[in-house]
């Protein structure tokens, strides 16, 4: 098992969010990163899939439709590489609060329910630390597919997991291939100790909540800038 | 032995080895680790033969020679060499040209290229009946990566994907013959050929026979857990040629 960033001993931490698409893991990072920022903390927010060297390669694999369950793992792990290289890591290393919507626990969910072997997913990613944090956003299926699914949104191949052949409706496909995920994150959710979030919770009381944990885990005052 | 003669062929009145057409015998193929999900390797009747060797290895002329041979020979063969997908390739032609990606971003890039084409070029070629020669293959990218510090587990888990090949050749030339042999070609030493990313040396000379010792090395580590054909590739092409032709011939008939 991997370590955390505390348990490398470098002086910034690490926090990620992790979640179905429509759990509102997306609203909730954010207003952690406003609060953080607002009290004149040291924070970089980080989201999946941002390099742009990487992303020109992604962008035309699915385009062209070239990805197979093996390249599409392996483009993200380069794509996450290059993020945690040259971005997180130093920041890490400079004392930093980096917030990650989504970090590597999306690809072992994604890649393994595209057939990938667990334990070789786990392999490629072992480069990089644990978060100190992890938070979890449970909301029932059901609630996640409604939010995205309600206004009738157009759903890329690979989002809809069209390339495993689970439906001919890219909507019934999206449903099948999300419950998919979902089972694999709540089967890493004590593998990774994950902090579960009722996800279905007011918007602002997960917020408090999520703040609370914050609070008693991490000693902010660390992170104050220094002028 | 089987030997097959081309029915709507006339055969000349001596029998040259030329008409006999020698149909490899099918054996079963082997992942390195995890393999590839939803592919059978028992289904892939070709033959997957490497070529390794630092460039100015005679790995071109080696393998030109091999295509001529076997095609002669009444094989269908297939080349394939690194960092020549579809997916990948221009990516990482411009990533290199502006050293910009850390090592593990630019180790999982040439895997990404790597199994882009395994994928899509060894796989299916190995499952039409053709000889596979590769120019290059995973041996050159963790030798690589293992000079760069790359953790030798981590490598070893990542290339699982790849197939064991039938054959696969080293030609193994000292460094400061090498230096000699690509001077002979092209009057320049390559950036990456040399190294120079590793700050071994601010001078070219001196970083590329720092490199490919360190390249020769890890090869020879290799070859401990990766059976391959150490080939003396200081000797003339035609004894080189003639060992390649040897081994593959009992590849063939094996």
């Amino acid at each position: 098992m991997n370590k955390t960033i505390a348990e490398l001993g470098f002086p910034g931490r690490l926090i990620a969010v992790e979640g179905l698409d429509g759990s509102g893991k997306s609203t909730q990072i954010y207003l952690l990163k406003r609060w953080l920022e607002l009290q004149g903390l040291k924070v970089y927010f980080s989201e999946w899939n941002s390099s742009a060297l990487v992303k020109s390669a992604t962008s035309k694999g699915k385009k062209q439709d070239l990805l197979t369950p093996t390249t599409f793992s392996l483009i993200h792990a380069t794509d996450f590489a290059d993020r945690y290289e040259r971005q997180l890591l130093p920041l890490i290393k400079g004392g930093y609060l980096v917030l990650c919507d989504r970090y590597v626990f999306t690809a072992f969910a994604r890649d393994v329910v595209r057939g990938c072997p667990p334990e070789w997913v786990r392999g490629l990613y072992s480069f990089a630390a644990l978060p100190d944090l992890t938070f979890f956003f449970k909301a029932s299926l059901e609630v996640s597919l409604a939010r995205i699914l309600d206004n009738r949104p157009t759903l890329k191949h690979h989002e809809a997991g069209m390339d495993l052949g689970l439906s001919t409706d890219p909507y019934e496909s999206f449903r099948i291939f999300q419950g998919r995920i979902f089972e694999q994150y709540l089967a890493m959710s004590s593998e990774f100790g994950f902090t579960l979030m009722d996800a279905n919770q007011r918007i602002e009381e997960q917020q408090g909540m999520m703040r609370r944990l914050l609070t008693a885990r991490i000693d902010l005052e660390k992170f104050r800038k220094t002028s | 032995m089987n030997k097959i003669r081309p029915r709507s062929v006339r055969l000349p009145r001596l029998r040259t080895p030329e008409s006999a057409v020698i149909v490899p015998k099918v054996t079963p193929k082997q992942w390195l680790g995890a393999g590839l999900p939803g592919v059978e390797a028992s289904s892939l009747n070709g033959k997957l033969i490497v070529v390794e060797g630092a460039d100015g290895s005679g790995r071109s002329t080696q393998i030109a020679r091999l295509v001529q041979w076997l095609e002669t020979s009444g094989h269908h063969t297939v080349t394939v060499g690194l960092k020549g997908s579809t997916l990948v390739s221009e990516e990482l032609e411009t990533a290199q040209q502006g050293n910009i990606l850390s090592r593990t971003t630019l180790s999982l890039f040439y895997a990404t290229d790597f199994a882009d084409q395994l994928e899509n070029n060894i796989l299916p070629a190995l499952r039409a009946g053709s000889m596979v020669l590769a120019d290059r293959y995973i041996y050159t990218l963790m030798a690589r990566d293992l000079v760069r510090g790359m953790n030798d587990a981590w490598l070893r888990n990542l290339y699982g994907i790849a197939l064991v090949p039938d054959a696969v050749f080293y030609l193994d030339v000292a460094p400061e013959h090498l230096v000699q042999r690509v001077f002979a070609k092209q009057s320049q030493l390559d950036y990456w050929e040399s190294g120079m990313d590793l700050g071994f040396s601010r001078d070219l000379y001196d970083s590329f026979l720092e490199y490919q010792a360190r390249m020769r090395d890890r090869f020879r580590e290799l070859q401990r857990s990766y059976p391959f054909h150490l080939i003396n590739g200081e000797r003339s092409p035609d004894l080189v040629a003639e060992d390649l032709r040897r081994e593959v011939e009992s590849v063939l008939s094996a």
